[in-house]
């Protein structure tokens, strides 16, 4: 049942957080959106939310909180299941999506922060073409995936979009921040007009970092994160 | 529909385990290929391209990879008997959260348990049966996970229990001491047919272990 207030714990740089409300979006759900301050530590709210990981994003229903951002487009696909769907209807499609959107966030988003974080050339070298090897399966996979229309979920934005889309933002800022280009028209020209036009969906483009915000934000935390990843 | 399911497995797989806990689950007739990991077919290279690891379920010629995506696609399109995913779509996602820890955590952390010693060893054995102690805290007084009924979250997590043997005397300390809960919702799974015929010996995973650790030089 579809009842009770929605509200999205997050914050505007997250790719996870993104996730969850673009989904939201397609779905005309409306929600309340609580901008975690993480600079200033975690809130009372995200602690009692998410005791486990006390990380964003939460989706709070009415009073029941769901974490981890793939969980969290699964319940609301499930949750308000009139048109458009996120899922695909068929099981062996699901499970594919579902293969693609573990891979990113398990071996491929971690090359991406490496490259951000590393000190050193060889490092960040080995982390670029982890990215490349990753964006090449991903263009292989949009052409089984789409079966020649313009998303992942074919006519529709779907759930391996929203699970890819996410990332554009850091990668484009990788792609800046280390003069390379990586989703470019010689290697990935599909995923290229993909990106376009996930940008300029109407789910996802008020959600979308800002490019100069985004770019000035990492290089004030890939330092950090570097300088926390040395004293351990 | 039970046509041409076949799975790529290895034996002492907690991963493959959970598959072939839900194919009993649902009792779907299937051909068990038993892979030599140090010699993987080209059946498992082709059909697992990106990971190349087991298991792999094939089904109509098609791979599904990774162990928790083959129990939902196994639930979903066997969707007429012994569900194992609730109806209810926040019990739903909370199953879901709960199968996804057990992936995060217990694997790692049972591994480091018997590749380490001294105070890495400890490090691990702490953080490990605190994960088991937030699992007891989930179960609560239920009879499985999934509630009354043994469900996707006992799937996930009762292969495992074959490895306990290991990491105990591995590890040198008891973790039905520690989570007596948990061990009694294990044995209740045992009794479970689908659970007792998927799950291995823990004497011989326990061998298996040892010569792990001489294969790696580990004490």
């Amino acid at each position: 049942m579809a009842t009770g207030e929605v509200k999205v714990l997050g914050s505007w740089s997250s790719p996870y957080v993104m996730r969850a409300r673009i989904a939201l979006h397609i779905k005309s759900v409306n929600y309340k959106f609580i901008e975690e301050k993480l600079s200033e530590g975690k809130s009372e709210l995200l602690l009692k939310s998410n005791p486990v990981y006390k990380k964003i994003p939460v989706l709070i229903h009415g009073d029941k909180p769901v974490n981890e951002s793939l969980i969290i487009i699964q319940y609301i696909d499930d949750t308000w299941p009139s048109a458009p769907s996120i899922l695909p209807s068929d099981p062996y499609e699901r499970a594919v999506a579902r293969f693609w959107a573990a891979y990113l966030d398990e071996k491929w988003f971690p090359s991406v922060t490496s490259v951000g974080i590393a000190d050193e050339e060889e490092a960040k070298k080995a982390g670029i073409s982890q990215m490349e090897e990753g964006l090449a399966l991903m263009e292989e996979a949009f052409g089984k995936c789409s079966k020649g229309k313009g998303f992942f979920g074919g006519d529709e934005i779907g759930f391996l979009d929203i699970a890819f889309g996410s990332f554009l933002g850091w990668l484009r800022v990788t792609e800046k921040i280390n003069g390379i280009g990586l989703i470019d028209e010689a290697k990935t020209p599909a995923l290229v007009s993909w990106a376009e036009r996930f940008c300029s969906h109407a789910a996802v483009k008020d959600v979308m970092p800002d490019f100069d915000k985004l770019t000035e934000f990492g290089k004030m935390l890939f330092p950090k994160i570097r300088a926390l990843a040395g004293t351990r | 529909m039970e046509r041409g399911v076949v799975l790529l497995d290895f034996w002492p797989s907690m991963f493959g385990m959970r598959t072939r806990i839900a194919l009993a689950e649902k009792e779907i007739k299937y051909e068990y290929r038993e892979e030599d990991l140090r010699n993987k077919s080209d059946l498992l290279l082709q059909m697992n391209p990106v990971h190349k690891k087991i298991p792999v379920l094939i089904h109509n010629g098609k791979p599904v990879c990774e162990s928790l995506n083959q129990v939902q696609y196994i639930d979903e399109v066997w969707n007429d008997r012994a569900p194992l995913l609730p109806a209810n779509t926040y019990k739903r996602a909370n199953a879901r959260f709960w199968a996804d820890f057990v992936d995060k955590k217990i694997y790692d952390l049972g591994s480091k348990i018997w590749r380490t010693k001294g105070e890495e060893q400890e490090a691990a054995k702490k953080e490990f049966i605190d994960c088991l102690k937030l699992l007891e805290g989930e179960l609560g007084d239920n009879h499985y996970f999934g509630g009354k009924d043994f469900g996707y979250v006992d799937v996930a997590l009762v292969p495992f229990y074959c490895w306990f043997y290991a990491y105990e005397q591995c590890g040198n300390f008891s973790i039905e001491a520690e989570c007596p809960k948990l061990i009694a919702w294990a044995k209740r799974c045992m009794q479970k047919e689908s659970v007792a015929k998927s799950l291995a010996d823990q004497e011989k995973i326990y061998e298996f272990v040892l010569h792990l650790k001489k294969v790696f030089g580990i004490e």
